[in-house]
């Protein structure tokens, strides 16, 4: 992976689609009211066209280098965080990973744009529309192209966030805010998890000694320093994988966090097919594949997310066969399929994950798209009782869908069967024999619960009100080309990842293999290309079991030979209002974290209104008493000795002034005997004089005091406001 | 300067200054018209005046003492004038002239 080869046009990828949701976010409303709506789709889908142009010069370019130099990189965009040993800038590269990825992204994003255009024409927020979903764009290209752990983060919450926006699109019903809430809430504790990721991850390299770098490709070459360091007897490569695997639960909706994918589905359908089935989902997927060099070094973390992901397949799948809501069915759909991916993640196959990432992004969203085309056509309804017999209504509709369905079911030669197979043989050809097991019934239930939709919805007597069957229409042309091109992509992409067992020499595999044979122990083991007789019997199994579920659907939903009740009354019901009622995850998580954090933050609230109000009251009342106490002690004490002086002087004044009689007569004697007696004066020694003077001032005391005490006015009102002038006669 | 019952010195003219300068100041005192004191103010003025002449004439030889007598005579008229300026005015206010009438200054 030495001197990539730098190039200035990956930085287009990710700022088209922003400069579109830019303009259209800034002046959208405008340009919507002078020129329409379709200036601003002409505008949201030309960018991402753009991009995908750019991702295509990027994905030849490489294709054409040699498999271990297929790396562009473009730094030359902006310096972002330097601070000592830890240099961040905002760089993109394209390896074969990020390519497969980008490709997704523009390819099927842009595909679900112009389908937007249809779909969406009749909504008066459409600039908004388009501005968040080109801002999705954005940060999903930003997600998959960074070439460091922080700059994906960056695309990670800005794909949350506008995952958020657009759930909650149609704002004004509080069930779809409510909706968006939960699935931003229930991503920020994954998110919490990833950071700490994140944070063990530079932790641990910098306690080994080997810098803090976010860069993958810096990171790569000296992961395995994570397992000489331990946290409390675990290493860190375990612990870091672990966080970054609960990060990747919440975005790629695992257990115990997938609860908000399915209430995602309260967002337009486009939205659903672009971010919640083909690429936003996948991120967590994306990431652990980017940074399968921490998993491969720890066996434990592996097995989790193998478990986890086997367990989120089936439990998922068996949600969907008792759903009614053709979207809720599709996102129980998705979650099932996301655990097939993160299983293949857990046994080391990251190629095969990968792989089916990219076949499921082609038939999900083909299902996703179809089924909005459905409920477009009923007038809004999603609910598959009130549907069926569309088959007629809407021919390319049911076409795509029927072969997404096929394709999902794991029918050969469709993707599906190639991609899913493809992680059950490595599950089982890495020794997890459970865990296949568990994705082999999986893959059962998927094909019933799939053909049991398309059944209810396209087959039969149409049960819908006479109103809504008289409006049911084809879509526009806008719409059904996509819809076509995605299940030609459905059909189509298995070919790229044909397995060796069958003659195809797994091209996907070598594709990626520069970017995830460096790792070590298990990626390097899975690649190994081994036909075994028994992977062949798999294959069959397989096929079997699906073409089995797809039976089991068509008796019981086509011929009705089979009645539903009859499964969903065994086990006295119990069974059936599990699954139905989605083992009542919701309820249970609203009774114990919803309640508890609510408990808490009674708790909390009371704690403030009682105790640190009260605290902060008494502290306020004591200082109002100590200033009570200081008021009076000023009014009384100070007050009382200044005006205690100022009336002493008074009284010494009033008693003094009597000597002024008024009378010249006694002015005189005091003239002619003051000039007598300063004839005595220089005679007196001075120490007579001094007692004299004392004693003349001991006298005007003890005269001032007598005269206070003598007091005829109280002593604390100043002697300003006692009035009168001196009296006179 | 030879006759024994007339050969009158300073002493004499100090004595008589004395007894002027006692009763003027006697005056000043006990009077209770305003008109009365300034008569006494008059007889201290003129007993200062023997002073100057007699100092004058039983010592230098010279004339200082009696330009300073003929000095206070002027300034005594001028303090006649202004004390009887005061005293009219005294009477205007008060309608009278006794000084312990007009206390208005008393403290």
């Amino acid at each position: 992976m030495e001197h990539p080869f730098e190039v200035s046009y990956l930085r287009w990828i990710v700022l088209l689609p922003l400069l579109g949701a830019a303009v259209n976010g800034l002046l959208g409303a405008t340009l919507q009211k002078r020129y329409g709506k379709n200036a601003i789709s002409l505008i949201a889908c030309s960018v991402v066209g753009g991009a995908f142009l750019c991702a295509v010069a990027a994905f030849l370019h490489i294709w054409r280098l040699g498999p271990e130099h297929r790396f562009l990189l473009d730094t030359l965009i902006a310096p972002w965080i330097h601070i000592g040993d830890l240099k961040v800038d905002i760089a993109f590269w394209v390896d074969p990973l990020s390519a497969v990825m980008i490709l997704i992204v523009t390819g099927i994003g842009g595909l679900i744009h112009v389908y937007s255009i249809g779909y969406m024409h009749d909504d008066e927020s459409y600039w908004r529309f388009f501005t968040f979903l080109n801002l999705f764009t954005a940060a999903m290209l930003t997600l998959v192209l960074g070439d460091n752990l922080l700059l994906l983060f960056v695309g990670w919450e800005g794909v949350g966030l506008c995952s958020y926006a657009l759930i909650g699109f149609w704002y004004k019903e509080h069930a779809n805010t409510t909706a968006g809430n939960k699935a931003f809430i229930v991503n920020r504790i994954g998110d919490a998890g990833f950071t700490l990721g994140i944070f063990t991850i530079f932790w641990g390299l910098s306690s080994a000694g080997h810098g803090t770098t976010p860069v993958f490709r810096e990171m790569a070459p000296v992961a395995h320093y994570l397992q000489t360091v331990t946290v409390w007897g675990i290493p860190a490569a375990t612990l870091a994988a672990l966080f970054l695997f609960i990060g990747a639960t919440g975005k790629s909706a695992q257990i115990p966090l997938y609860v908000w994918l399915p209430d995602a589905m309260a967002g337009p359908t486009p939205v659903s097919a672009l971010i919640h089935a083909a690429t936003m989902v996948t991120a967590g997927v994306y990431m652990m594949a980017r940074m399968h060099f921490v998993f491969s070094l720890s066996p434990v973390a592996m097995n989790v997310v193998a478990t986890v992901g086997a367990l989120t397949a089936i439990f998922a799948a068996t949600i969907g066969l008792a759903q009614n809501d053709i979207k809720r069915v599709l996102a129980y759909s998705t979650v099932s399929q996301l655990g097939y991916m993160v299983l293949g993640v857990g046994v080391g196959a990251y190629a095969a994950a990968i792989f089916h990432l990219l076949t499921h992004a082609f038939f999900k969203a083909c299902l996703f798209l179809g089924s909005g085309s459905v409920i477009h056509a009923m007038g809004g309804e999603q609910d598959m009782r009130k549907m069926g017999g569309l088959k007629d209504k809407m021919p390319y509709t049911f076409m795509t869908f029927f072969i997404s369905t096929l394709a999902i079911a794991g029918i050969p030669p469709l993707s599906g069967f190639f991609s899913k197979d493809e992680i059950l043989w490595k599950t089982f050809s890495s020794g997890h024999a459970g865990l296949w097991l568990l994705g082999f019934a999986g893959a059962g239930m998927t094909a019933f619960y799939m053909f049991r939709q398309v059944f209810m919805t396209f087959f039969g007597e149409s049960r819908a009100d006479h109103h809504t069957q008289h409006h049911l229409h084809e879509s526009p042309p806008v719409m059904t080309y996509p819809l076509i091109i995605l299940a030609t992509g459905a059909v189509l992409a298995g070919f790229l990842g044909v397995p060796a067992a069958l003659g195809g020499g797994n091209r996907f595999e070598q594709w990626l293999e520069p970017v995830l044979a460096g790792g070590h122990g298990h990626a390097a083991h899975a690649v190994e290309h081994a036909v075994e007789a028994s992977e062949y019997l798999l294959m069959a199994a397989s096929v079997g079991i699906a073409a089995l579920g797809i039976a089991l659907a068509y008796q019981m939903y086509y011929r009705k030979t089979l009645s539903p009740e009859v499964f969903a009354s065994a086990g006295g019901g119990v069974l059936y209002d599990l699954v139905y009622n989605k083992y009542y995850i919701d309820e249970i998580y609203q009774a114990t974290f919803v309640r508890g954090t609510l408990a808490l933050s009674w708790l909390g609230a009371n704690f403030d209104l009682y105790v640190i109000d009260y605290i902060v009251n008494g502290a306020a009342r004591v200082t109002a008493f100590l200033a009570w106490l200081n008021g009076w002690f000023d009014n009384l004490v100070i007050d009382g000795i200044v005006n205690a002086i100022a009336d002493a002087i008074f009284a010494i004044g009033n008693r003094l002034r009597q000597v002024q009689t008024g009378s010249i007569n006694v002015y005189l004697y005091v003239i002619v005997g003051a000039v007598a007696a300063a004839q005595f004066l220089p005679r007196l020694s001075s120490a007579m004089l001094t007692t004299l003077l004392i004693v003349v001032s001991i006298g005007l005391v003890v005269v001032g005091v007598l005269a206070l005490l003598s007091g005829r006015r109280p002593l604390w009102r100043p002697p300003i406001l006692r009035g009168g002038a001196p009296e006179s006669h | 300067m030879n006759g024994a019952l007339l050969d009158i010195g300073l002493r004499h003219f100090l004595l008589v200054s004395l007894v002027v300068f006692a009763l003027g100041l006697y005056c000043v005192l006990t009077r209770k018209n305003a008109i009365g004191i300034l008569m006494g103010v008059e007889l201290i003025l003129n007993s200062a005046n023997i002073n100057y002449i007699a100092f004058s004439h039983f010592s230098s030889g010279r004339y200082d003492g009696q330009i300073f007598a003929i000095f206070v005579i002027m300034l005594a008229a001028a303090e006649a004038v202004i004390g009887l300026a005061i005293v009219l005015g005294i009477y205007q206010n008060f309608a009278t002239i006794d000084v312990e009438a007009t206390d208005n200054l008393q403290g």
